[in-house]
């Protein structure tokens, strides 16, 4: 074998080798792709209840219910539009707050979204962009939404 | 008045990069001594100037200047003077000047230390990092003045605070050492710019950007590292890396640097992989500048994310796009010419290197495909998508383990001929020795784990031996032991280490989440966490609650950890300490969540088998990278460089 088909196996193998990744990697990709739904999109479309999809909105005030001495807590998550109930279990994180965003991941079960993980940012002024833009056409009526921040 | 004047440093800043541009480039071109001659006095000026900026914002911070609309935002009479200090880099404006410093720094440690470099070589690598700081020089003048007054009718009496999660240690000095590996690129790219404009690119130039890049690698490395402690401390959530777009925005330009070191190691010790290394090269400082750009725009959602400024945003996507644009339009340009024409067999240290960087390669595209999908989608106006941890976990460890086989082989190849056949023994001893220990290990201390697990710790072990045989072989044998062998040698460890530790965190960590009140334990396998009791506690700017929970292992008392819930009075947020006993095998970690009524708590109990090695092995990487850089063979002088390129041309 002279040092050019040498050199030409070798490409091809590099080839072979990376066009497999890249096939394997995009059939990964769209098995752990999470759609975003606001609530009026979950009202308008119910995602299949196997579908484990990103849940945004604002966090509706006076909406957030926990079971005494539990880990569980329920509240109503809505875009000024729709709302839809979400029931998790485990810690919230430090940053949420009725009247502000949120993000959650999980599966609807009936009406209800059963949340495995609930995502709110570090920073209170930041709204995910994905939440900004499900708000940009329903602007919050006056007395809702605003972050008053009461603290917890 | 001295916000004014850091703010005219800043100015004056601008027009001494732009003549640092300006002089270095078309000096260079015109072979003009005069033109080049005035390129280190405006190093040096630029240095000053944004010293004196950076200093002038401190002084700001220290001395409570409320009327400064950034100092105000940032700032409080309650917040300790460390923490005043380490605020100037703790929102958008401050961070950018910042950066415009560290950029200075490195430019001037350029200018010091390239006199052995030809003089118009020198003048285009200074003339290139002028373009750069230019660029963020007028960033931050334009959208991003971290000087900007209040109006007179305005200003508070106090200021809104430091972000609480802000305050720590590790977060203070986290930015700056990340942002020196992210700029350290910046001298790479622009060494690979000017030797594209040079039309000259031999060994000589490999060995002189080599410690360059090394070094802006480690401090990368460290920075990486300490976000990851914090976040594991900090933010209450247990785990050392969550796929957050900003922690990949860090991770790939670590990648690609990472492979960068590797071809280089090739260019200089062989004369290959010349356009792959400038490649790469450009490639490094694109994914720091592609990361600024995630962070600053606030594009990704994420925990880092400042409050979004589409004017930002924009500013510096253009500038980025000029920067990658000019970049790779000259490598196009001038990459033909730089045809490599020694050859290697696909056994030898060239091509286990090369395999090395095709992994890093791949690895990179997963990072990259799994952080910016969403915002291609969004780009074509698809659904708003995310792409799930899990992208990320299922794909990164094949990959990695791939690589650590490639290195714990490679190590035992010869250049250019690998003679692999001679080493099989050495091979498949190491390969012994590491399935006999991370056997015993994995099946006498944890039992039966994921498989992946069982592979990372034995691979993790290859590595390690596999690096070992050279430095041991020359030892024996009484020769030199260089700082460049022993330096590779520790970072390879490093390596090994990480894999180790990164296999056995994810496969035998044990987590719960309860509800816990006083005087009642939560149990996870033999250990238990019980809650004894809750008192307040009151720090200079927050009030807040301490649990105190007794570890137990088979029923009997180790330890007493501390976490503590924070209300920072300012910002009125609410902050998680969590308590962390490090043990040489496992962190026993325990976090509160909140009150649940009733008097008990939600509490997050975790433990975490050889977490705490994950960022020892990012030391080991970043000490084994400094003893690599300061090997002496770089301290050559000028004289020494054209005998050291004709014995080379001999070689290949």
């Amino acid at each position: 074998m002279t040092a050019r088909q040498k050199r030409l196996f070798m490409v091809a193998g590099i080839v072979a080798g990376v066009g497999a990744a890249a096939a394997l990697a995009l059939t990964a990709l769209r098995d752990n792709v999470m759609l975003f739904y606001a609530p009026s999109e979950i009202a308008a479309n119910m995602p299949a209840s196997n579908e484990r999809f990103r849940l945004g909105g604002m966090v509706e005030k006076g909406s957030l219910k926990k079971t005494t001495g539990t880990l569980d807590v329920r509240f109503y998550v809505t875009d000024y539009k729709k709302t839809v109930e979400v029931q998790y279990s485990g810690i919230l994180p430090d940053l949420f707050r009725e009247g502000q965003g949120v993000v959650a991941h999980g599966r609807m079960q009936g009406n209800v979204f059963v949340a495995d993980q609930i995502l709110a940012k570090h920073d209170e002024k930041y709204m995910p962009p994905e939440v900004a833009r499900a708000l940009k056409d329903n602007p919050p009526p006056p007395n809702m939404g605003q972050n008053t921040d009461e603290g917890t | 008045m001295i916000p004014e004047l850091g703010q005219f440093a800043l100015i004056l800043a601008l027009v001494l990069c732009g003549a640092q541009a300006v002089f270095g480039l078309v000096g260079a071109h015109l072979r003009d001594e005069r033109w080049q001659s005035v390129v280190r006095p405006a190093v040096a000026g630029q240095f000053v100037l944004v010293s004196t900026a950076i200093a002038a914002l401190v002084h700001a911070f220290v001395s409570f200047d409320f009327s400064v609309t950034y100092v105000a935002s940032n700032s409080n009479s309650a917040l300790p003077t460390f923490y005043r200090v380490a605020a100037v880099w703790g929102a958008h404006e401050g961070s950018m000047l910042l950066w415009i410093w560290i950029i200075s720094v490195w430019t001037l440690a350029v200018a010091v230390f390239s006199r052995h470099l030809p003089p118009t070589f020198a003048s285009r690598v200074m003339g290139v990092l002028g373009i750069v700081s230019f660029g963020f020089v007028l960033f931050t003048l334009a959208t991003s003045n971290p000087f900007d007054r209040l109006p007179l009718d305005q200003i508070p009496a106090d200021g809104r605070d430091l972000n609480p999660v802000l305050q720590d240690p590790a977060l203070a000095i986290h930015p700056p050492l990340l942002y020196v590996g992210y700029v350290g690129f910046a001298v790479a790219f622009s060494f690979a710019c000017a030797a594209m404009l040079e039309g000259k690119f031999d060994q000589a130039w490999a060995r002189w950007t080599r410690p360059w890049t090394t070094l802006a690698w480690c401090f990368l490395s460290v920075g990486i590292a300490l976000g990851s402690w914090w976040a594991y401390y900090e933010l209450g959530w247990g785990g050392y890396w969550f796929w957050d777009p900003v922690e990949n925005a860090s991770f790939m330009p670590w990648l690609i640097g990472t492979a960068l070191i590797h071809s280089l190691a090739v260019t200089e010790k062989r004369g290959l992989f010349k356009s792959w290394t400038l490649l790469l090269a450009i490639l490094a400082f694109s994914m720091s500048l592609l990361g600024t750009f995630l962070v600053r725009s606030g594009v990704l959602t994420s925990v880092h994310s400042f409050a979004a400024d589409p004017t930002r945003g924009m500013f510096i996507l253009g500038f980025v796009g000029v920067v990658i644009t000019a970049a790779l339009s000259l490598y196009a340009w001038r990459a033909r010419e730089l045809r490599s024409t020694a050859g290697f067999e696909g056994t030898s240290r060239d091509a286990f290197l090369l395999y090395n960087n095709i992994f890093l390669i791949i690895a990179t595209v997963i990072v990259f495909i799994g952080t910016l999908a969403p915002l291609v989608n969004d780009a074509f106006g698809l659904r708003t998508i995310s792409v799930g941890e899990k992208w990320f976990t299922q794909m990164f460890p094949p990959v990695f383990l791939a690589l650590s086989a490639v290195v714990a082989i490679g190590l035992h190849a010869a250049w250019k001929r690998g003679r692999l056949a001679d080493s099989r023994s050495r091979i498949l001893l190491g390969f012994g020795i590491a399935s006999a220990l991370g056997l015993t290990l994995i099946y006498g201390a944890y039992g039966p784990g994921k498989g992946m697990s069982v592979v990372g710790v034995v691979f993790g072990l290859w590595v390690i031996v596999s690096s070992l045989f050279d430095p041991v072989d020359r030892w024996r044998r009484k020769l030199s032991l260089p700082r460049a062998i022993v330096g590779m040698t520790i970072a390879h460890i490093g390596l090994g280490v990480g894999v180790i530790a990164v296999s056995t965190v994810e496969s035998y960590t044990v987590e719960r989440d309860i509800a816990l009140g006083p005087g009642e334990t939560a149990t996870l396998g033999r250990y238990a966490y019980r809650f004894d009791k809750l008192e307040p506690v009151e720090g200079p700017n927050y009030d807040g609650v301490r649990a105190q929970i007794t570890v137990l292992r088979d029923g009997k008392p180790i330890t007493i950890l501390h976490p503590e819930k924070r209300n920072y009075w300012v910002q009125r947020s609410t902050m998680t300490e969590a308590g962390i006993e490090s043990r040489w095998n496992m962190d026993l970690f325990v976090a509160l969540g909140e009150d649940l009524g009733g008097g008990r708590w939600s509490i997050r109990a975790q433990l975490r088998p050889l977490i705490d090695y994950v960022w020892l092995a990012a030391a080991l990487m970043a000490l084994g990278g400094i003893l690599a850089a300061t090997d002496r063979r770089y301290r050559t002088r000028v004289e020494e460089e054209a005998g050291a390129r004709s014995a080379v041309a001999e070689a290949t």
